[in-house]
């Protein structure tokens, strides 16, 4: 244990993005379509915001240009006032579906980033089992990712993110294929976490509840072509239980949340796009 | 023939017993195929045993249809006389041994070029626009066509059968490694990126375990085709192989062991097929995982 224990799991630096007049353009020649445009948007280390929007308003896409998976047309993106040019594993980013390799067991999965990273066998296990014990699944430390559930895999989604101690978590609609119960707990789950691994997290949804439950603060977009409606703090005390979501502050804000997405023109729902660009 | 047909019979007296479907213990990898029922086991022999009546009738009557006659053709127990005796005959080893090595080293050949090429072409487009359009060429020409050139340019005749064969195994592990190649998804590529894995370490690590399944596919294949390829370069150019072995039964007029060298290459086929097929599995313990749930 001696080698998990040295290992704080805490990121190095801070944390701090900067998206500046961003655009994002996906297609070719005359298919091609601006999918977000001017957006400006500086996240400070350590806070947890949500990016609330309908289906195809292009809050994935945006996701994905923060990972580096795709490009802005225009504008730019920092992490630390370092510009983003490409993956790195600083930015470490959770899909909706999970991306567990289907050949490594759970323990091999989570241990992959630090392999990366030239961790040796015996330590990088030992740092993905400690990161397993935090998310419940130390019992499946020898499973196959397709011997899981559906909520299994995303927890470990999360703890493969974590090894690299990123100074951001990037999750596209982590929880939006599981069923409700499992989002509940997956939530809960989630703060939990970030409790002991205090990242800034970018976390995509077009659940209300689920953004207002979660978040310090929350970002609204519009229809596609997407651009930030509106930007609402959410000054709910941590930490946070169920008993939340019937709070009047919390009926409030989703109030004006449903009037914003109501109110927004474009009625026809649009394919949902994906952080690494067309599906 | 006593052997299939009493085996069949007691076989279906079983066949009113309850079905066992179910009483096999809890299978957690159900990879490999499933038992049948007793029933359906003693209707395939079954038909394998008339298969053999028919043929010792139409050999033993020495029945001539015209267009196909049986003339010459051994009966099942003259074939099986003369299995047994070159089971104990010395050159046999040395048969079998020509043959094993051309396969094998033709068919190692192939695993190494087939996938590295098919690495290559899945993953680049430059791999894909240079090599793809000569060996779609080549691709159609049968191994037997191969074999003039191929005496003309190896000056060895081992070297020039073990190309052979190496030709008739390569495409179908080429192309399954392309097919396994591109079968991996975006995703996993752009996960493993941010994960810190740069180029070399995608292939590695995501790539080459992400179409191992597809390859395990073709080589299974590309092992059958290699054998089907050894035995026709042997009857040409070879001195010592099942094939050679076949083709101067024929010319010595030893009609008893055309078939026996026929059932030898289709054994050994079966069985090396079998083998990599094993292999193939044991190197992708995943496949199935989950299945069970």
């Amino acid at each position: 244990m001696s080698a998990g224990a040295a290992w704080a799991g805490l990121p190095a630096a801070d944390g701090h993005v900067a998206i500046r007049g961003g655009a994002i353009r996906l297609g070719r020649g005359a298919a091609a379509f601006d999918v977000v445009e001017n957006i400006g948007l500086d996240i400070p280390a350590r806070q947890f915001v949500c990016i609330l929007g309908p289906s195809g308003c292009g809050k994935s896409t945006l996701l994905g240009a923060v990972a580096g998976h795709l490009a802005l047309s225009r504008g730019s993106v920092s992490l630390d006032g370092q510009a983003v040019t490409g993956p790195h594993p600083d930015r470490g980013i959770v899909f909706q579906q999970h991306t567990l390799f289907p050949w490594l067991s759970v323990l091999d999965n989570v241990a992959f980033g630090s392999k990366m990273s030239g961790v040796g066998r015996a330590e990088r296990r030992e740092r993905a089992r400690a990161l397993l014990a935090q998310v419940g699944l130390s019992d499946f430390v020898e499973a196959y990712p397709a011997e899981l559930s559906g909520g299994m895999q995303q927890r470990v989604e999360i703890a493969r993110a974590l090894i690299n101690q990123p100074r951001v978590l990037l999750m596209d609609e982590p929880f939006g294929a599981l069923d409700a119960q499992t989002r509940l707990t997956m939530q809960e789950l989630l703060l939990d976490i970030w409790t002991r691994h205090r990242t800034t997290i970018l976390f995509v949804t077009h659940d209300i509840d689920e953004a207002l439950f979660l978040a310090d603060r929350l970002i609204v977009m519009t229809p596609r072509p997407g651009r930030i409606l509106d930007d609402i703090p959410l000054a709910f005390g941590r930490p946070r239980d169920r008993g939340l979501i019937t709070d009047p502050r919390f009926t409030a804000i989703k109030q004006r949340c449903l009037a914003l997405l109501q109110g927004a023109p474009g009625g026809v729902p649009l394919a949902r796009l994906s952080p690494i660009g067309m599906p | 023939m006593s052997g299939p047909m009493s085996g069949s019979i007691s076989a279906s007296a079983i066949e009113t017993a309850p079905p066992i479907r179910g009483a096999r213990g809890p299978a957690i990898r159900a990879r490999s195929p499933r038992t049948l029922p007793l029933g359906r086991l003693a209707r395939r022999g079954l038909a394998l045993a008339l298969s053999l009546a028919a043929w010792h009738l139409a050999a033993s009557h020495r029945l001539d249809l015209g267009l196909v006659t049986f003339r010459n053709v051994p009966t099942p127990a003259a074939a099986a006389q003369a299995a047994w005796a070159l089971l104990h005959a010395p050159l046999l080893p040395t048969h079998l041994g020509a043959s094993l090595v051309r396969v094998l080293s033709g068919f190692l050949a192939a695993l190494g070029t087939g996938i590295a090429l098919g690495l290559a072409i899945g993953r680049s487009r430059l791999a894909r626009d240079l090599l793809l359009p000569p060996l779609e060429v080549l691709r159609p020409i049968p191994a037997v066509a191969w074999i003039p050139l191929a005496i003309l340019m190896f000056p060895s005749s081992e070297v020039s059968m073990a190309f052979i064969t190496f030709t008739g195994a390569l495409f179908p592990i080429l192309l399954n490694t392309v097919h396994g190649v591109e079968s991996v998804h975006p995703r996993l590529v752009a996960a493993a990126r941010s994960l810190g894995a740069g180029d070399t370490a995608i292939l590695r690590e995501v790539i080459l375990p992400g179409a191992a399944p597809s390859i395990v596919t073709g080589a299974a294949i590309g092992m059958g085709t290699a054998w089907f390829c050894l035995v026709t370069a042997e009857m040409i150019s070879g001195q010592y192989g099942i094939g050679y072995f076949t083709w101067e039964s024929y010319t010595l007029q030893n009609y008893d062991d055309i078939v026996v060298g026929m059932l030898l290459i289709g054994l050994l086929g079966m069985g090396s097929s079998l083998v990599v097929r094993w292999l193939g599995e044991r190197a992708t313990p995943w496949i199935g995982a989950g299945a069970q749930r």
